[in-house]
């Protein structure tokens, strides 16, 4: 609904050619993590090699999509207005549940669709439950998170 | 193997004033700063023959060298990572007039960040990492990317808002004492601060750098021909730049410590190098666009143990007669924020004895580039 209120959209993901991938999957509802075919060892952000093995090939495991926050801020104005509509609102980073080291930055949000400042501040705890869903922004699918104990 | 240790020395510094706009564009103020420096080396400008700055200035070589009248240049050489590249302008140069490539060079900073644009606004010019997997997410700033390293190192080590008060009121209290500073008649309470307006929390107003127009500048010969200039030479020790290992600059999310940053990488190297440790340094100017940076980089640098970084700032640490007195101009936070350049000057004036807040008999600085981005350090020496 405060989406409608502004006039520019929040910022796309400028999705590049090692991490295309994340975001096809993504579009499926599938939460998906870039791992080494010759060493198994996952790593992100995506990157052209294996920095364990020096391997080119890479595979994208599906994560189960629960994790916990590691870290998050409550970012106020000044800010671009898109987000300054939402301000004070919150960006969490997320630890998985599956890869302790993979850690995503993301939203803590009601309901997949709600808007950035959706959760009451008092919520946002390090070390909180939160499960992935998908949204659609401006047509690409973007991971959002809800607490597993809202 | 030639070592760089005390083989070249900084005999030259030079300033515009600071403030939130100043009128000159960026090049003439680079051009006066650069100038000031030569005059006060007693060095005539054709006589440089080297440069070095950092990618993010807009005012390049030839057009310096054109205006202050350089001689023939032949080394030139800019580093990236905004802030993360101040001291590491010296160690090229260093290394340029060591192995003799160069004998009189210039390292420069000149911005208008006090007037001009705020960098984030900018959503077209985008560092790959953060375009696609932060700043979507509303993670737009610096000061959001730090905060949420700052957030996490509060939760391990039990670092409170008063820590980086500490921080902050250390600063400030310097820059009451330093008329070019910007806050020079701006005393900062406790009251101010827990009460101030959140930048992005648990960063709050006063927890974040000063935005400044303003230039800097610094002249840098060998030790030999040091001891012929205007002033007394202050002795380049050592110098370092640090990338660890699986870094991701300031969004450093994505190793198994992201609380350890470059300042580990970069401390490793130069105190390998350097005659004295840790506790021998006299006075610090330890890059501070944002407080945080200040006890991680207290335990980077070897200062403290891992965690002891916001306990380090009680009982008046990091003040004049303190354990460790820090950015005595008032650094980034308090005099002005250009890029850390001040914190360098600032670590000359320290050990020319000429400091608006100086630590008595200081011979020993450290000087540190920013923290959370590839960085460098500089560890200064008095003769």
């Amino acid at each position: 609904m405060a989406d409608a209120t502004t006039t520019e959209p929040l910022l796309s993901p400028t999705i590049d050619t090692d991490g295309a991938p994340f975001w096809e999957y993504a579009a499926r509802g599938e939460l998906r993590i870039q791992a080494c075919t010759a060493c198994d060892e996952l790593r992100f952000p995506p990157r052209p090699c294996c920095p364990h093995c020096q391997s080119f090939g890479a595979k994208w495991q599906r994560m189960s999509g629960r994790g916990r926050i590691w870290s998050y801020v409550r970012p106020h104005p000044p800010l671009l207005p898109a987000y300054a509509a939402h301000a004070p609102y919150n960006a969490i980073i997320v630890e998985l549940a599956d890869a302790p080291r993979i850690r995503l930055v993301g939203n803590l949000v009601a309901a997949p669709d709600a808007p950035l400042d959706s959760v009451a501040p008092e919520r946002l705890r390090i070390g909180a439950k939160v499960q992935v869903a998908f949204t659609d922004v401006g047509g690409i699918a973007m991971p959002r998170w809800l607490l597993e104990r809202p | 193997m030639a070592s760089l240790k005390d083989a070249t020395a900084i005999v030259g510094i030079g300033q515009t004033a600071f403030a939130k706009q100043l009128p000159e564009e960026e090049k003439t103020l680079a051009c006066r700063a650069i100038t000031a420096a030569l005059d006060d080396a007693g060095i005539a400008p054709s006589e440089v023959d080297a440069f070095a700055s950092y990618t993010m200035e807009e005012t390049d070589e030839v057009e310096v060298a054109k205006a202050i009248g350089a001689g023939d240049v032949t080394f030139f050489s800019k580093v990236g990572y905004g802030g993360g590249g101040s001291c590491a302008t010296l160690a090229h140069l260093a290394a340029a007039i060591t192995t003799g490539q160069a004998s009189v060079g210039v390292a420069w900073r000149s911005r208008k960040r006090g007037s001009g644009p705020r960098p984030w606004k900018n959503t077209a010019v985008q560092l790959p990492t953060p375009a696609q997997w932060t700043r979507p997410f509303g993670l737009l700033r610096p000061a959001d990317e730090i905060g949420m390293l700052a957030r996490r190192y509060m939760h391990e080590y039990g670092a409170t808002r008063d820590h980086l008060f500490n921080v902050a009121l250390a600063c400030r209290n310097r820059a009451n004492q330093n008329p070019a500073a910007m806050m020079y008649d701006r005393p900062l309470t406790r009251e101010m601060y827990m009460s101030s307006r959140w930048i992005s929390e648990p960063l709050c107003l006063f927890d974040n750098c000063l935005e400044t127009d303003g230039a800097l500048a610094c002249v840098i010969v060998s030790a030999e021909r040091a001891r012929d200039c205007r002033q007394k030479p202050v002795y380049v020790h050592s110098v370092a730049q640090g990338l660890p290992a699986q870094h991701h600059g300031m969004v450093n999310y994505w190793n198994d410590d992201p609380l350890t940053g470059p300042a580990w990488t970069a401390a490793r190297h130069l105190w390998k190098q350097a005659d004295f440790a840790p506790q021998d340094v006299d006075v610090a100017q330890i890059y501070d666009a944002f407080t945080p940076l200040i006890p991680l980089s207290l335990e980077g640098y070897g200062f403290c143990g891992r965690g002891e970084g916001g306990a380090f700032t009680e009982g008046g640490a990091l003040e004049s007669g303190g354990r460790l007195p820090i950015n005595t101009g008032g650094g980034g936070l308090s005099e002005a924020y250009v890029h850390g350049f001040n914190l360098i000057n600032e670590g000359v004036k320290q050990l020319r004895g000429t400091s608006t807040a100086q630590v008595p008999n200081a011979a020993t600085c450290l000087v540190t580039a920013g923290e959370g981005v590839p960085t460098s350090a500089v560890l200064l020496r008095a003769p």
